[in-house]
């Protein structure tokens, strides 16, 4: 395997670990208005993701910045050619992270359901406008000689990079629900396990359909493998939900989307962003690629930095292990 | 404006915003640290409140960074795309090590001590608060070498057109990086010893005849803030001579634009101060208060070398990289018209000294604070506070300056070719940017500047509330509620 295909794993790597993780607090905060009855309720919601969503955030940041470092040209046409939907993005995720922080700054209810407004804004466009980035980057967009997209602002958005941001967004909303019965104890862990059983099946159809239309277009067998793992690993949740296993349930949905963004990357390999006007136009690992030189340096710092991320970013989820409910909750304090 | 224009633009307000944040959370993160260090070692209490109320004001503050950054990092490949693909290989490397080795420290660790407040021991918890602290810095390091190179590039070579890198050691010890570094870090901590100075002044005085319980915590932080003050603005004077002397070798027209040195002059004099419009025919007359032969000892450390002015440098510009932009149709309205060599002169003239001159005024406010409060005296006129709530400003004011003047005064280049650095290697700032639509840029130009003022406003309220707030607002009075809930946590969004 050559350095380049190596990176490419990685960048995909750093996006499925933002999906996973950043897609559970996600759908916590997506699921504030509809589980948190009142404010405490809506507080448990929040301090379950309370130490960690920071952190998840890194995940694009790094997936970023490691597209611009061993992928400058995928980097460089992906962004400026997706370029409202990422504004989007961008401007939730600044509320979002801001709301937590402020939202038990002030002790008032207006204030308060002012910033829910926020984190719930917040925390359903990122999900869109990442799935949306990925699918137009696994399906291609309509690219001149030079990598430029050719067309009017909103080329990117079509029906089926659509159903990407749907995939996504379904995803995290039974991802944060399943993490929610996983992380919360009493009346609100039940009422989110229910949601979980019952959203499942509907919540994550864009996805599969996603997956069905990226296999029928691109796909080869091993993709479809990785297509069945999605499925089955799907239907497991379910069934854990059902059976009251949340853990069991929570890390099936993660093999879920690891299965499915195998698949959806697995069709995208070699180029790693189509042209839909001239295949001569499209981006490949290759093409895009640093040289070696830069390629090994960060090959090096990934090699040590990725797996201490793994290790005291999963120290943090042990810290921080316990079930929260309303009883952990203290008084509001505020000068 | 076209796109370029909208691009700039969007860049300095996103820039300088993010970075009135930073420096704050760089600063007062590595002095929270050092606060809780001490209350770690002693056990007094007055540590342990300082970092409680410190602390909380670090966090208000630490969101805003983090959110603003995003942003940064997004917009090379949103509006600056040709950018992004010249020199990704060589930029993209220290932009990836910044996520990768520090930003995942910062994020994770800052999550560990907000929550973990009795749920570690407490060395382990103070552990924490260094890790983030110092990935800040960490941080800072790995932007400013990828800034650093953009201003002088080295550790690359050109293949097939492109900048290659060849030496990722020479673009982390670029010397210009090793001269801005100290530079920012300690325009940060002013930024921090500033706010402990200003807010501290306030409440010592505002209880100054009542026998306030929490004296010792404000006093404390005024003494602190008033030493880190001192210490910074010493670092600071001494690294931007170090920079100055750098950027007279490296980048001689910002040097020239920044001291609107219009003809090259043998030895050269240093302006303080001008009157009227820099930009004049004869600039030299509207320059007032001028130290002769000053400049010459700032370019080169002795009082007799001839220092080039903007004039002459324009002609050495124009005979080594053209006098007009290429005829391509991808510099829109640019192409095949004469290039500008000297950046905004007011800009880089003003802001040099707005960066000495509001810097200087923070630490003499930090120097008035440790008179003030010397031998346990506390300051009891009305001035003193007011004078050091409003000096809070000066060195926010100082650091956008100087990064106005380092980034306005590399124009109209992008990656400026430099004497020292690799030969070939430069790109025009009208070559950078994104083939998008003025709509696109402009819709995110209003976008983000109007969340940043919208968020502006509530983090300057938020601060406010807390700052008056003080001791009793950030610990928790003890309620019969701490018998009953054993379990509750320590703290809880």
């Amino acid at each position: 395997m050559t350095l380049e295909t190596i990176w490419f794993c990685i960048i995909v790597l750093f996006w499925l670990g933002y999906l996973f993780l950043e897609g559970f607090d996600f759908g916590v905060g997506m699921l504030l208005p509809i589980l948190g009855r009142d404010n405490t309720e809506r507080r448990v919601m929040i301090n379950t993701i309370g130490p960690v969503w920071d952190g998840n955030e890194v995940w694009l940041i790094v997936a970023a910045g490691a597209m611009f470092a061993a992928f400058p040209g995928w980097y460089a046409s992906l962004f400026s050619a997706t370029y409202l939907p990422l504004l989007l993005v961008l401007l939730a995720l600044i509320g979002r992270g801001v709301a937590f922080e402020y939202r038990g700054k002030v002790d008032s209810e207006r204030w308060r359901r002012n910033w829910d407004r926020v984190i719930m804004i917040g925390s359903w466009v990122p999900p869109l406008g990442v799935g949306l980035l990925l699918t137009t980057t696994v399906l291609g967009l309509p690219l001149d000689e030079h990598g430029n997209r050719i067309g009017g602002a909103f080329e990117a958005v079509r029906w089926d990079t659509l159903l990407g941001a749907l995939a996504v967004v379904g995803f995290a909303l039974v991802h944060g629900a399943a993490f929610l019965a996983l992380k919360t104890a009493g009346d609100l862990r039940e009422r989110a396990r229910l949601f979980a059983i019952r959203a499942l099946p509907v919540a994550l159809l864009p996805l599969f359909a996603l997956l069905a239309v990226v296999q029928w277009r691109e796909g080869a067998l091993w993709t479809l493998v990785a297509l069945a793992v999605a499925v089955v690993a799907a239907v497991v949740a379910w069934r854990k939900l059902v059976a009251d296993r949340d853990g069991q349930a929570f890390a099936a949905l993660g093999v879920t989307i690891a299965a499915a963004v195998v698949t959806l990357f697995g069709a995208l390999y070699p180029d790693v962003l189509p042209s839909t006007l001239d295949p001569a136009n499209s981006l490949t690992v290759a093409e895009t690629a640093s040289s070696p030189y830069t390629l090994e340096v960060i090959t090096w710092v990934g090699a040590f930095g990725a797996p201490a991320v793994l290790v005291y970013q999963g120290w943090t989820y042990w810290v921080f292990r316990k079930r929260i409910s309303a009883a952990h909750i203290p008084p509001v304090h505020t000068p | 404006m076209d796109v370029l224009q909208l691009a700039r633009w969007q860049f300095g307000i996103t820039t300088v915003y993010h970075f009135l944040m930073v420096p704050l959370t760089i600063g007062l993160s590595v002095l929270v640290a050092g606060m809780q260090t001490a209350w770690v070692r002693t056990g007094e209490q007055r540590y342990y409140k300082m970092t409680k109320f410190w602390g909380k004001l670090l966090l208000v503050n630490f969101a805003m960074g983090v959110v603003t950054g995003i942003v940064q990092e997004f917009q090379f490949g949103m509006n600056w795309n040709a950018y992004s693909r010249f020199v990704g290989d060589v930029f993209g490397a220290p932009l990836a090590m910044e996520g990768l080795v520090a930003f995942f420290v910062e994020s994770t660790f800052l999550g560990l001590w907000i929550f973990g407040w009795d749920r570690l021991p407490k060395k382990v918890h103070l552990a924490c608060a260094w890790a983030f602290s110092l990935a800040t810095i960490a941080s800072a390091y790995f932007i400013l070498a990828a800034n650093s190179w953009m201003q002088h590039p080295v550790g690359a070579e050109i293949v097939d057109g492109k900048p290659t890198l060849n030496s990722i050691w020479a673009v982390l010890t670029n010397n210009t990086a090793l001269a801005a570094i100290p530079h920012t870090i300690a325009g940060a901590f002013s930024v921090a010893a500033a706010f402990l100075v200003g807010i501290a002044a306030w409440h010592l005085w505002r209880k100054r005849k009542t026998d306030d319980e929490h004296r010792a915590v404000w006093r404390s932080s005024i003494r602190l803030g008033g030493w880190t003050g001192i210490v910074a603005f010493a670092v600071l004077a001494i690294t931007g001579d170090v920079q100055g002397k750098l950027m007279f070798e490296q980048q001689p027209m910002k040097m020239a634009s920044a001291e609107a040195l219009c003809h090259t002059e043998q030895p050269a004099s240093f302006s303080i101060i001008a009157v009227g419009d820099v930009t004049s025919e004869n600039c030299e007359d509207v320059k007032t208060f001028n130290v002769p032969a000053l400049l010459s000892f700032l370019a080169h450390s002795d009082f007799t070398t001839e220092v080039k002015g903007v004039e002459d440098l324009v002609t050495e510009y124009q005979a080594r990289y053209g006098t007009n932009y290429p005829d391509d149709p991808q510099l829109g309205e640019l192409a095949g018209k004469p290039i500008d060599y000297v950046p905004n002169l007011p800009v880089t003239y003003w802001g040099f000294r707005i960066m000495i001159g509001f810097g200087a005024i923070s630490a003499g406010t930090g120097l008035l604070a440790l008179w003030l409060t010397r031998k346990n005296k506390i300051p009891d006129t009305k001035w003193f506070p007011r004078l050091a709530l409003l000096s809070i400003a000066t060195p926010f004011i100082a650091n956008s300056a100087g990064w106005i003047f380092t980034e306005m005064g590399r124009q109209p280049f992008v990656v400026v070719p430099n004497p020292s650095g690799v030969d070939g290697v430069w790109m025009f700032t009208a070559q950078a940017v994104s083939r998008i639509s003025t709509g696109e840029v402009w819709t995110s130009l209003i976008a983000l500047t109007t969340l940043y003022a919208v968020l502006g406003v509530v983090e300057v309220f938020l601060i406010r509330k807390y700052v008056r707030g003080g001791i009793e607002g950030v610990i928790p009075p003890k309620t019969d509620h701490d018998q009953e809930g054993k379990d509750e946590l320590a703290f809880a969004y």
